[in-house]
């Protein structure tokens, strides 16, 4: 069985990003890029059913400029086997991303298909829910376990309640949530095997993909900032000022 | 415009999160119908019917219905769709694994984790956890909308709209519940709760939480909540993670104990009114969002606060 992960290219999480004054967008001149945390779980648990016996093949794909390139060669230095680059520069928003993903699935016939449950730029938490409807799949999201037992997939997932357990039919879409595993480090030696690994150039039109909007950036600005509080010198002020000066308790 | 709102419920009866999604529809305007699908759902169905400003209630019955699974759940909003210009639900762990299902069968891009109603098709939303806020304006025929329910009050009750049973979709059969492991607790749910007090790494064990956090969130009848790093560790469970990729919550006051406040914690916890840190680094980065900082060791800090609460007899 082969395995797809998606991984977007995204500002790094230890970048605090700036919005531009206009109000045009979010500034990324020179901003640190790197694989979307949770995609890197992804790769982590498809290269953890390989190793396993459970799968024979990860491919890694991206939808992004050419630099999103260097996000596929962080999934082949971790271990992933070839990448497929969907080039553009125009911003994909997560419907688009997934015709396109529909798209590879058709052409790669993965049983599996591992997403981050969000990524961390957008926040949309969408695309692998979307995929799995157009390609009328099971879906198990927020997963911190998944076990294949034959042709059964059995995900537990994290809900707002606790967790929960379902079993789906394969072949499947898994979102990955943060307690599903820890990625490795790629080593030096896998670094350089990966530059030799091949990746695949698409673009969206070769999946008959129309990536236009549907959604209009009318403004981007930055959230009301807190105002400054102060430090209190000890638990009883603490207490006295949440009773009688924010009157909270 | 007619809206249909997804409700969350237990089937018993409806979560507040329902009372907070129905509040965004209302500011987009138009007749709201709340579909309510389950199993065994009736008396859910009933309370759905007394919710202010609902014009009908849908009622879908069904054993594939019962927990809420994505893909059952999923075709029948969608073969529901037809009539309605805007269909919305809270973005919780179920709307958020079911509305963008919803969104790509009808041809939609979703609308996730809406703070702010500008019109009936521009909303606002933040990204980047909440580092900045896009006013998006939706281009499709019907829009598909989760909301943010931190960010809206609960809209009242004293409605008395009709229930109308609807026929379940087919369940297409690709996935099955097993089983779950719902965390008990008499304590109020973090994303309704008044006052939260939530503990990080500092912890250093789950016991901590039980013998540090809880008499003081006893006290304050407070909800318990958590940094990644605690959960991850294993001191707290996975659903007490306040953060991103966690809750947002916005709680009348939010104690952050023994937490260092990456970006991706105050995401979730930074439009709370009151903010109180506990932190022994006074360079911890969550006193620049903090209303009141204390720089003390929890361990000697937290057994002082609940017993200065105990004072004020609580
Ligand atoms: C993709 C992604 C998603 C994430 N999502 C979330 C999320 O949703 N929520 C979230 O919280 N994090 C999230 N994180 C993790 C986040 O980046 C931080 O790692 C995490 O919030 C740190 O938790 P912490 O503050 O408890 O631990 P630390 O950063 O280790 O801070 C511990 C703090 O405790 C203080 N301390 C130590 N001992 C004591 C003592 N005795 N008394 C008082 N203070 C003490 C220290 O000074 C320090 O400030 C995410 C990260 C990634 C990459
Ligand atoms: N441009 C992209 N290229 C590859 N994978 C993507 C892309 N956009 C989204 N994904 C995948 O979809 C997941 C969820 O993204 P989102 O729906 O945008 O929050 C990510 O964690 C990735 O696995």
């Amino acid at each position: 069985m082969k395995i797809l992960v998606p991984v977007k290219r995204v500002v790094d999480y230890n970048v605090k990003i700036r919005v531009k004054p206009d109000g045009s967008g979010v500034d990324l001149a020179n901003v640190k890029m790197s694989m979307n945390p949770f995609d890197e779980i992804g790769v982590e648990e498809a290269l953890r059913l390989k190793e396993a016996g459970k799968a024979t093949e990860v491919v890694v794909v991206s939808i992004g400029p050419a630099q999103a390139a260097e996000t596929l060669r962080t999934g082949l230095a971790m271990g992933a086997d070839r990448g497929i680059l969907v080039k553009t520069d125009a911003a994909v928003e997560p419907l688009a991303v997934a015709k396109i993903l529909k798209g590879v699935v058709e052409a790669e016939a993965p049983g599996l298909v591992i997403l981050g449950k969000q990524a961390i730029d957008d926040d949309c938490a969408q695309t692998g829910q979307m995929l799995s409807a157009l390609l009328g799949w099971s879906q198990g999201t927020f997963a911190s376990k998944v076990v294949i037992d034959g042709d059964v997939l059995s995900v537990t997932r994290e809900v707002d309640g606790g967790l929960q357990t379902v079993k789906l039919k394969m072949p499947a879409i898994v979102t990955t949530d943060l307690r599903l595993n820890e990625p490795r480090y790629a080593s030096l030696p896998n670094i350089m095997k990966a530059k030799k690994k091949p990746i695949d150039e698409k673009t969206p039109a070769d999946f008959g993909v129309d990536t236009t909007p549907r959604l209009k950036v009318l403004t981007t600005v930055e959230p009301g900032a807190r105002k400054a509080g102060v430090k209190v010198g000890s638990v009883a002020e603490l207490v006295q000022k949440l009773k009688s000066e924010a009157g909270v308790i | 415009m007619t809206i249909l709102l997804v409700a969350e419920h237990d089937n018993a009866s409806l979560k507040d999160a329902t009372h907070k999604a129905l509040s965004a529809a209302q500011a987009m305007g138009g007749d709201i119908q709340v579909l309510v699908a389950g199993e065994n759902a009736a008396a859910a169905a009933q309370e759905a019917a007394g919710l202010a400003g609902v014009a009908k209630v849908l009622h879908a019955e069904g054993a594939g219905l019962a927990h809420a699974l994505a893909e059952p759940l999923s075709a029948l909003i969608v073969s529901l769709a037809g009539p309605y210009d805007a269909i919305v639900a809270p973005a919780t762990t179920t709307g958020k694994n079911v509305m963008p299902r919803v969104a790509a069968l009808l041809d939609v891009m979703q609308i996730s984790d809406v703070t702010k109603v500008v019109s009936a098709d521009t909303f606002e939303r933040p990204i980047y956890a909440g580092n900045a806020t896009q006013t998006v304006q939706s281009t499709d025929a019907k829009k598909v909308v989760t909301v943010r329910i931190a960010a809206f009050p609960a809209a009242g009750t004293g409605g008395s709209a009709p229930v109308e049973t609807v026929g379940g979709a087919s369940d297409p059969g690709l996935s099955t519940f097993v089983g779950e492991e719902l965390s008990k607790s008499d304590r109020p749910e973090l994303t309704s709760a008044r006052i939260i007090v939530s503990g990080g790494r500092a912890m250093q064990s789950r016991e901590n939480f039980t013998t540090y956090i809880e008499p003081v969130a006893d006290k304050l009848g407070a909800a318990i909540g958590a940094s990644r790093a605690a959960v991850d560790a294993g001191y707290a469970p996975n659903d007490w993670q306040v953060g991103q990729t966690g809750k947002v919550v916005a709680p009348e006051l939010y104690v952050a104990v023994g937490i260092s406040g990456a970006i991706q914690h105050l995401a979730g916890m930074k439009d709370s009114k009151v903010i109180v840190a506990i932190n022994k680094d006074e360079e911890a980065p969550i006193f620049q969002v903090a209303d009141y900082g204390l720089v003390a060791d929890l361990y000697q800090a937290l057994p002082e606060l609940a017993a200065e609460l105990g004072k004020l007899g609580r």
